[in-house]
């Protein structure tokens, strides 16, 4: 009898170190996870500019100049903090999002810093980023529109460069 | 938070017992923390071979990491299975740690040093799985390095999003892997290894080898998945698409599936609470303290053995104040849990001294020796019968109570250990009991950590104070029952019928007195 125990307790370990394994190897790889439906894309923007200063820049009048050090004596002075970014991303006409960043830096003299993940339809869409960099000019001086075909789970890229302004890639 | 702990407790239960019966005192329920350390050394281990033929590029990773899995699938693709079911194991068997631990209170009163400094275990082991995703820069990678790094991105830390750093193919270099291979290799590992260190600090003799039947047990089971289900990669990573389907791994990974239906701050909410959460639990609610141990200095003589027992370390030696070159046992209060294990170990305890008040050297004021010896007298001396037993009971364990009748004594204790060996001999050759029973926790799952090990040793004779060889280690059992009072009373009564059927056939046919429950024999 005791042998018999004995083998029905080396059967039980056998059949917990069983259990232990296909626990570990179910849970390491299910169930799984939709992180994106199928027939859907996405959209990220990404923007790091530096946007115009706040306010006009100024000569400095003589008298000025004269008080400060030589070393000093510039004579063009503008302001260091900078405008917010103004974004708006809009989709087959329709405002998908619109921000307002505020420059980094403890004297808002940094760049503004934007990133966003919209998950959209896949399909043809018209997208149209629009930017706006400076308070003292209305309207938006970046603005691009196009006709964009996103096929399921395509990721396009919308970032920004100052010489090229918005690009989609 | 009772009632909580008390229910966690009971959802333990039956899983321990029925491992208990399979495994012993090596069921893998004893040895949580220590499976999970073990386990660790395979993941290095396993690492350290996949790493060997890992390239830390952008382009290299991920093809490396295929043709490992492929090309060398009897050994390379086996060891990348084997540290990615390995590190798996290791957050079940740390996510059990930590319930089962919580369910039996021990992140209270001194112990909370231990339970605090375990909660940035929990992250290192996290950080590490995850940089270990990232990788092998397939999809699932992608999806976890781009969260990760939007994740990152709402906390005030970097001022550029890290999560540009993802936005095009180009955006991305092969430094970033170079950090990656640092991080998950060398940097994360140091700091884990000094955070287990931390952890164990404040207790002497700390368990961190698995029985090695056990550890033997787990890497078979483990390489047997590896075999089964071969850990493979997701398709390439491709920034220009977006992650779909993912087969995730649901031990390091379930944060993000979170973060993709709640957002951000929501998950930094539940972290952040969570961790916050299991950093107070020591302190809620606050509970009055047990007197801890105190000392005679009269009864004290430097011997070491309370020193040398106490599981906690909480013992401490000094100069004695009035015996020259002698050295007095000093308890820190901050450290003692009250266990009474040095009451035990103290050669001062034993009831044969005549002297009117018996005081031990150390002792636990709401439970000392003098208390503790009549108690165990008063009741063998009301036995009644043919076979008369006094089982000693340690309090986290079944309640011998229930065993009590008129052959039967119950002698509560706060643990095993606190019983002077010489009570026992008392209680026989001066008491005329036919038999004594020791209970107490599941071997080697002591409340106390040591408790049941010391008693082994004491009974045995490998440690002092030892059971004096005049007394026959056959009128002795240890019941390492647990909580399991059936099984207390299979052992009580296995060990009635044993003396019973020696009595008839004279001593020297006396067969040795087992201990069940797994326990030693005495």
């Amino acid at each position: 009898m005791p042998e018999r125990g004995r083998a029905w307790r080396a059967a039980g370990r056998a059949l917990a170190y069983a259990l232990f394994a296909a626990f570990v190897g179910f849970f390491a790889v299910r169930p799984a996870w939709t992180h994106l439906g199928p027939g859907e894309a996405v959209v990220k923007v990404s923007i790091v500019h530096r946007g115009k200063p706040l306010g006009e820049c100024r000569e400095r009048s003589e008298e000025e100049l004269a008080r400060l050090p030589p070393n000093m004596r510039i004579k063009t002075v503008c302001p260091r903090e900078r405008s917010p970014l103004e974004l708006e991303v809009w989709l087959d006409g329709r405002l998908l999002h619109r921000e307002v960043k505020a420059p980094s830096g403890l004297h808002h003299d940094g760049p503004s810093y934007i990133y966003h993940r919209f998950v959209v339809p896949a399909g043809e869409h018209v997208l149209r980023v629009r930017l706006r960099d400076s308070v003292r000019a209305a309207g938006y001086p970046y603005d691009r529109s196009e006709r964009v075909r996103l096929d399921p789970g395509r990721a396009l890229a919308v970032d920004f460069d100052p010489a090229e302004g918005i690009r989609f890639r | 938070m009772r009632t909580l702990l008390r229910l966690l407790r009971g959802a333990f239960e039956p899983f321990e017992r029925l491992a208990y019966r399979l495994f012993g005192g090596e069921s893998p329920f004893h040895h949580l923390g220590a499976l999970t350390i073990y386990l660790f050394w395979v993941v290095l281990a396993s690492g350290l071979y996949v790493f060997a033929f890992y390239e830390t590029s952008v382009a290299g990773a991920y093809a490396s990491v295929e043709r490992l899995t492929h090309e060398q699938w009897y050994l390379g693709g086996v060891m990348r299975s084997l540290h990615r079911y390995a590190s798996d194991a290791a957050v079940l068997t740390l996510g059990l740690h930590i319930l089962r631990e919580l369910s039996r209170d021990h992140h209270r009163g001194p112990r909370w040093f231990s339970w605090l400094t375990g909660v940035p275990n929990l992250w290192m082991v996290y950080m590490l799985g995850i940089t270990g995703y990232w990788m092998v820069w397939d999809e699932l990678a992608q999806y976890v390095a781009v969260a990760t790094a939007e994740l990152l991105d709402r906390l005030p830390i970097f001022t550029d999003p890290m999560a540009r750093n993802f936005l095009t193919e180009g955006s991305l270099s092969d430094r970033f892997f170079t950090l990656l291979a640092f991080l998950h290799l060398l940097g994360l590992p140091l700091i884990l290894v000094g955070t287990i260190w931390l952890h164990i600090q404040r207790i002497s003799r700390p368990r961190i080898h698995p029985p090695r039947r056990l550890a033997a047990g787990t890497l078979l089971a483990l390489l047997a998945l590896a075999l089964v289900q071969p850990a493979t990669s997701h398709g390439p990573a491709d920034l220009t698409r977006e992650p779909q389907v993912l087969h995730l791994d649901w031990f390091y990974l379930p944060v993000y599936p979170l973060y993709d239906v709640l957002g951000a701050s929501v998950v930094w909410g539940l972290l952040w609470g969570g961790t916050l959460l299991l950093c107070a639990l020591p302190w809620l609610p606050r509970r009055p303290r047990v007197p801890v141990a105190e000392v005679d200095p009269a009864w004290c003589n430097g011997c070491r053995r309370c020193f040398s027992d106490c599981p906690y370390g909480a013992i401490d030696m000094a100069p004695h104040p009035d015996k020259r070159g002698k050295e007095i046992s000093v308890v820190d209060p901050a450290l003692c849990l009250s266990c009474g294990i040095c009451e035990g170990a103290c050669p001062s305890a034993t009831p044969f001294r005549s002297v009117r008040e018996l005081v031990s050297g150390i002792e636990l004021p709401q439970y000392p020796v003098q208390v503790l010896r009549e108690r165990a007298r008063d009741a063998a001396r009301r036995l009644r019968g043919p076979v008369r037993i006094v089982v000693f009971g340690c309090g986290h364990a079944a309640d011998p109570a229930s065993l009590a009748r008129a052959d039967t004594a119950a002698v509560p204790l706060e643990c095993a250990a606190m019983l002077p060996p010489s009570l026992v001999e008392y209680l026989i050759r001066r008491e005329g009991v036919d038999g004594v029973v020791i209970a107490g926790c599941r071997a080697e799952d002591c409340e106390y950590r040591l408790g049941t090990r010391w008693v082994e040793e004491r009974i045995a004779g490998a440690r002092e104070p030892h059971l004096r060889r005049n007394v026959p280690r056959e009128r002795v059992a240890l019941c390492w029952a647990g909580t399991d009072a059936a099984l207390l009373r299979r052992c009580v009564e296995d060990f009635r019928a044993r003396l019973a059927r020696a009595a008839g056939a004279g001593d020297d046919d006396v067969p040795p007195a087992a201990a069940a429950g797994g326990g030693g024999g005495a």
